[in-house]
């Protein structure tokens, strides 16, 4: 998704060698894509072996001065998420985000990610709803303001329902951080690899991100 | 698949299921090595007979994968399966085994259910005369209840599902399975190896970050030897019900589904258009093949359901003719 698939991990001093993404090299990455010999290899691991190497992710990285370290983690609530918290755990775990689309099929899986959390004393910085609402692109550019459209438009736009995240949030007392919208120019960035955040800022997608970045901001600051 | 080591098993094997599977001494030189380091030899013989009794009276059973989460793996199992009981007189078991997020109940129409013991064994959950479900949502007692389990428990409880649970006589299982390539999905193909798996479908949506991962799962099949009935290309277009125009809520920035199928030599099922009922029978448990019989995305799912059951009945006649 960063454009950054053909690089290489190397070995330094004091560790690995994170893959820093753009010119300012502001972000750095590491992946298992990144030690693949092939990008079609799978990862056929048990449990033992995943643990072992998310160990060494966050202990034998050269992450150097770093402001946040984001973890981006796979469905479910299983070995990487037991470990992940385990080798966090002495380095100022912040929280989590919990990201659901609006479905309750969906929201039924983030409840018990949000138990997941409570056992393992994980704070729940908030919750995000994904791929919330869209605006069919031939309706929305007719152009035409009358009310029944605005009505129709309404009722086109909500392909996976909406609300389910914020009654969740309610629900389970944790903060609601927002919904982003089904943008496919984002869908289309990632897939190229390219800056969303520049390419688009007009697009309905980017208020909703920028405002849930803020929030984690306000929060860290209010943590130190 | 048949048990791989057999004759080939080396003096001091350590045993297919045990820890040391392909890491001790003696698997030097097995011509199994490999399967067993993996972890997808296949159960020890005892357990295998014992699987094998069990399910020796299910005719076909259809793996569901996926690479990505989110692509509507579960929403396609659930679909398959009602598609498959229409027939009513085709016996149908859907089995859940994504045991962190068992959507499958919410789906069916079964949240709240609970399963039940006879002599026979676990009972499972009917949604029709003809269609049986089970999934660890039904041994929870609280929607919020999580299953915090590292990988041994989870397949000891695959185990259980496929020994404990009494199916009965059934034409097709199908296999919910999670995302990805770990315990869940080395467990289910060991675990059934002691019977006969007719092959696995792949459910990706047209974006290349879900195709990267199909092609993984591509992998995998392989490795383990699992047949690949062919892939389904889900969330392929959106058709608006007000200007009727399509647009590529996904696009298929690298060709879709379609393309990389061509690329494998893997056969492409079919393509599902997003329909919004879809999403909204989901939550609400109910059939979407029922409620909305004239949708495109219906006519797909038709499609797709058809050959899915071709190959296996195909599968089933070729191997009639063997013995």
């Amino acid at each position: 998704m960063l454009r950054v698939q053909d690089r290489a991990v190397h070995q330094c001093d004091s560790g690995w060698v994170p893959v820093f993404v753009g010119q300012d090299r502001a972000v750095a990455l590491m992946s298992i894509g990144f030690l693949l010999e092939r990008p079609d290899d799978a990862v056929v691991w048990r449990g033992p072996k995943k643990n072992a190497l998310i160990k060494q992710f966050v202990t034998d990285v050269a992450w150097g001065d770093l402001d946040f370290l984001i973890v981006d983690t796979p469905p479910g609530t299983s070995d990487e998420h037991i470990s992940t918290v385990e080798a966090l755990r002495p380095h100022r775990l912040l929280g989590a985000i919990l990201v659901t689309t609006p479905q309750a099929v969906s929201v039924g899986d983030v409840r018990r990610e949000l138990t997941f959390c409570k056992k393992t004393g994980l704070r729940v910085l908030g919750v995000v709803e994904n791929m919330s609402g869209f605006v069919c692109p031939h309706c929305s550019g007719s152009g035409i303001h009358d009310s029944l459209l605005f009505f129709l438009l309404q009722e086109c736009t909500n392909i996976f329902s909406k609300g389910g995240g914020e009654e969740l949030a309610k629900h389970a007392g944790v903060p609601f951080l927002g919904c982003v919208p089904l943008d496919p120019q984002l869908s289309q960035s990632l897939e190229e690899g390219r800056d969303f955040i520049q390419e688009f800022p007009k697009s309905s997608a980017f208020p909703a991100l920028a405002h849930i970045a803020q929030q984690i901001l306000d929060t860290s600051q209010q943590s130190s | 698949m048949a048990d791989a080591v057999g004759a080939a098993r080396p003096e001091e094997c350590p045993g297919t299921g045990s820890a040391q599977a392909g890491s001790a001494a003696a698997c030097q030189g097995c011509p199994n090595q490999g399967l067993c380091a993996a972890g997808a030899a296949g159960p020890d013989p005892a357990e295998a007979a014992e699987l094998r009794a069990r399910l020796r009276a299910v005719r076909h059973t259809v793996l569901v994968l996926s690479g990505k989460g989110g692509v509507g793996k579960s929403t396609f199992s659930a679909a398959l399966a009602h598609g498959l009981a229409a027939d009513e007189h085709k016996q149908v078991a859907l089995l859940d085994i994504d045991i962190c997020g068992p959507s499958i109940p919410k789906i069916m129409g079964l949240e709240g259910e609970q399963v039940h013991q006879s002599g026979s064994g676990w009972s499972p959950v009917y949604v029709e005369e003809n269609l049986g479900v089970m999934s660890v949502g039904f041994l929870l007692s609280s929607p919020d209840d999580a299953v915090i389990w590292r990988g041994p428990k989870k397949n000891g409880l695959i185990k259980q599902f496929l020994r404990d649970v009494d199916w009965g006589e059934v034409d097709y299982l199908i296999v919910d399975t999670p995302p990805g390539t770990s315990d869940e999905h080395l467990s289910i193909v060991q675990y059934l190896s002691a019977t006969h798996i007719d092959g696995a479908v792949i459910v990706t949506t047209p974006q290349e970050i879900s195709l990267q991962d199909v092609r993984k799962e591509i992998n995998f099949c392989h490795k383990v030897k699992l047949p690949i009935i062919g892939v389904v290309e889900n969330m392929s277009g959106f058709v608006c019900p007000k200007c009727k125009k399509e647009s590529q809520i996904f696009p298929p920035t690298t060709g879709g589904a379609e393309k990389m199928c061509q690329n494998l030599n893997v056969s492409l099922l079919g393509k599902v258009p997003l329909d919004p009922q879809i999403g909204r029978s989901c939550d609400r448990g109910q059939s979407f093949l029922s409620e909305a019989p004239d949708s495109p995305a219906t006519l797909s799912y038709r499609n797709i359901i058809q050959r899915i059951q071709e190959y296996c009945e195909q599968q089933h006649s070729q191997e009639e003719k063997m013995i």
